[in-house]
């Protein structure tokens, strides 16, 4: 649906080039007419493709390059060996990563959805910008072990990778970084996920929810909804929420910003597609949604950075048990089926 | 364009020439030539030329170490002249590397024609660059000097090795560019007493701009390498930031 009216935008693009309208260097104050491509109620994407239009031979390019070992050392791990679209793009039953020769990292996999709308990526926030995501990984000795150069190398001696770049990218030159990360970039920012039972609800479909989720919705807006805020489900922010009650080996966002208020603070992950990410939390020390519900109820420890929201005489979030039933109702509601059943989002065929 | 008369194309090509030539405020043939200026790094550890040999050479405090690798970043280049006027240049990064001499003479092009009495440039690549995703050229993350887990330009690495050095390494790598843990430092470096720099466009002047290597560990913070061999961004980063706004001196001026 979108990448026609993209299409349509970058002929604009070309035309106002022709007519020497950009000849002054003010590319960047043309804005393409492209619909927007973000569902209702989404608010505006922060990676706005204006410098990466998408097309369809840069989306297949970046999905092909997604799902190709070839961006590891050994050529044996891929981003979809973990990043499994059946299970929302996150890696169902493994705690931390698998990367080369079996090595295991120290975070979950997180999963993949509504990523243009995110200013901070990882666990920790320390990727700023979705283009530059997949370096982080690649390059990671536990994940894919592989310099970039050595990658740029083997895409260009690949006369298929060759050909495909130029044809995404409209050059006859050699493959570089900026083109890789682009194309990934394409295929990871149409991961949009807005069409679960909760959107068909939102979109007022009253029967898309049964009356037990119903009720868990209520329960949600109430006790959840502050951090995981409807619509994406997340606020963006990073916060303690009591895992630990000393200092984590893994410090979150402290090793990114150095600061001591920053100590066992992870981002608010969305919750679109939770119940298929199992397992859950920045270590995936939780296998179930239950146990998650357990923990906010009566496992919340108190440290010198607990998030405020949290603490109180009795730390936690208390739930009755008829609403950690509720919540569990209404949580398999943000499963969406259209998502991981999306075959544009499938590993291609060989 | 295919399904045009003749007559039509020929039409349209008339417009379309007249709107490319009219489509610009400046007039180019208004414009006195421009002219080439080349930046010559040279790269020394006090009074000794740099070398990623086997030397050894001797910090402010006294620790003994060696160096194999040296880069960093320069960029937006200014280039003033005694009235104040300054010609900032675009798309200027420029990855200078010990290792590689080519790295080390900076050719910059299309400089209007004047007498300039002095330059400023970053050490570092600015802010914007580093949230504005994936780059090329000098700035491509192939290069090496890029963090991928806390995204951002490496500024500077000095990396070798020193007997003070806990584990015997010495890892300098600076970068950052938030507060408070920011280590972009802009330059400023008036030509030398009376020189000018004569820029037009029959002639490509050199200026030599000297970086002293000791300089990155004294002056503002001295670096002991006992307690202080490795720096990854972040607030140790700053302590040698610090120091490098001084590690530049102007030389010789030549044709």
């Amino acid at each position: 649906m979108s990448l026609s009216s993209f299409r349509l935008g970058r002929r604009y693009v070309l035309l106002c080039a022709a007519l020497g309208i950009a000849a002054c260097g003010s590319e960047q104050d043309i804005t393409p007419a492209e619909s927007p491509s973000f569902p209702a109620g989404f608010p505006e994407p922060i990676y706005s493709y204006r410098n990466n239009p998408v097309t369809e031979e840069g989306f297949e390019l970046g999905r092909a390059l997604f799902y190709d070992p070839i961006l590891s050392k050994d050529g044996s791990v891929s981003c979809g060996s973990c990043h499994r679209q059946e299970a929302a793009f996150a890696d169902p039953g493994s705690p931390v990563t698998q990367g080369v020769g079996g090595k295991e990292g120290s975070r979950n996999t997180p999963a993949l959805a509504n990523l243009r709308w995110s200013r901070a990526f990882f666990w920790d926030g320390g990727g700023n910008h979705l283009e530059l995501v997949p370096l982080a990984p690649i390059t990671n000795p536990l994940e894919m072990g592989e310099n970039l150069s050595s990658v740029i190398r083997k895409l260009n001696r690949d006369p298929e990778y060759v050909q495909a770049f130029r044809k995404a990218f409209q050059h006859r030159d050699t493959v570089n970084s900026q083109q890789l990360f682009r194309a990934l970039a394409q295929f990871m920012g149409e991961l949009v996920s807005a069409g679960s039972p909760y959107d068909q609800f939102q979109n007022g479909k009253a029967e898309a929810l049964t009356p037990e989720q119903k009720k868990g919705l209520v329960v949600f807006k109430g006790k959840c909804g502050t951090c995981h805020q409807p619509g994406l489900f997340t606020d963006h922010s990073f916060r303690n929420n009591g895992l630990d009650a000393d200092t984590p080996q893994d410090t979150g966002r402290h090793l990114v910003t150095e600061s001591p208020t920053d100590v066992g603070r992870f981002k608010v992950p969305s919750l679109r597609n939770v119940a298929l990410t199992s397992p859950y939390m920045h270590d995936g020390r939780f296998g179930t949604l239950q146990q998650v519900l357990e923990h906010y109820d009566t496992g919340v420890r108190r440290s010198a950075t607990l998030d405020p929201a949290l603490d109180g005489p009795t730390p936690g979030i208390q739930l009755s048990q008829a609403e950690k039933r509720q919540l569990l109702a209404f949580l398999q509601s943000l499963t969406d089926q259209s998502f991981i059943g999306n075959k544009r989002f499938a590993a291609p065929r060989p | 364009m295919k399904s045009l008369m003749p007559r039509q194309a020929a039409l349209l090509s008339i417009i379309l020439t007249l709107m490319l030539s009219f489509s610009c405020s400046e007039d180019p043939e208004a414009v006195p030539q421009s002219g080439e200026v080349t930046l010559v790094f040279d790269h020394v550890v006090g009074n000794f030329p740099l070398s990623l040999e086997d030397l050894e050479y001797t910090n402010a405090n006294g620790d003994g170490f060696r160096v194999s690798k040296f880069q960093y970043y320069i960029s937006n280049l200014v280039f003033r002249k005694a009235d104040g006027t300054e010609y900032h240049q675009p798309e200027s990064y420029y990855l200078v590397d010990e290792s590689i001499p080519s790295s080390k003479l900076v050719s910059v092009k299309d400089v209007p024609p004047g007498d300039y009495s002095g330059l400023s440039f970053t050490i570092g690549v600015d802010s914007a660059r580093n949230v504005a995703g994936a780059q090329t050229g000098a700035l491509d993350p192939a290069n090496g000097m890029f963090w991928s887990w806390n995204t951002g330009y490496v500024f500077l690495k000095l990396e070798g090795t020193s007997p003070q050095s806990k584990n015997g390494g010495l890892v300098f790598h600076t970068g950052g560019f938030q507060a408070p843990h920011n280590s972009l430092r802009t330059v400023s470096l008036p030509f030398l007493a009376g020189q000018k720099l004569r820029v037009e466009a029959s002639r490509t002047p050199r200026v030599s701009l000297s970086a002293d290597v000791l300089r990155l560990f004294q002056g503002v913070n001295t670096i002991r390498f006992s307690e202080l061999s490795s720096t990854m961004g972040g607030a140790n980063s700053v302590k040698v930031a610090d120091n490098y706004t001084r590690m530049f001196t102007v030389g010789h001026m030549r044709e």
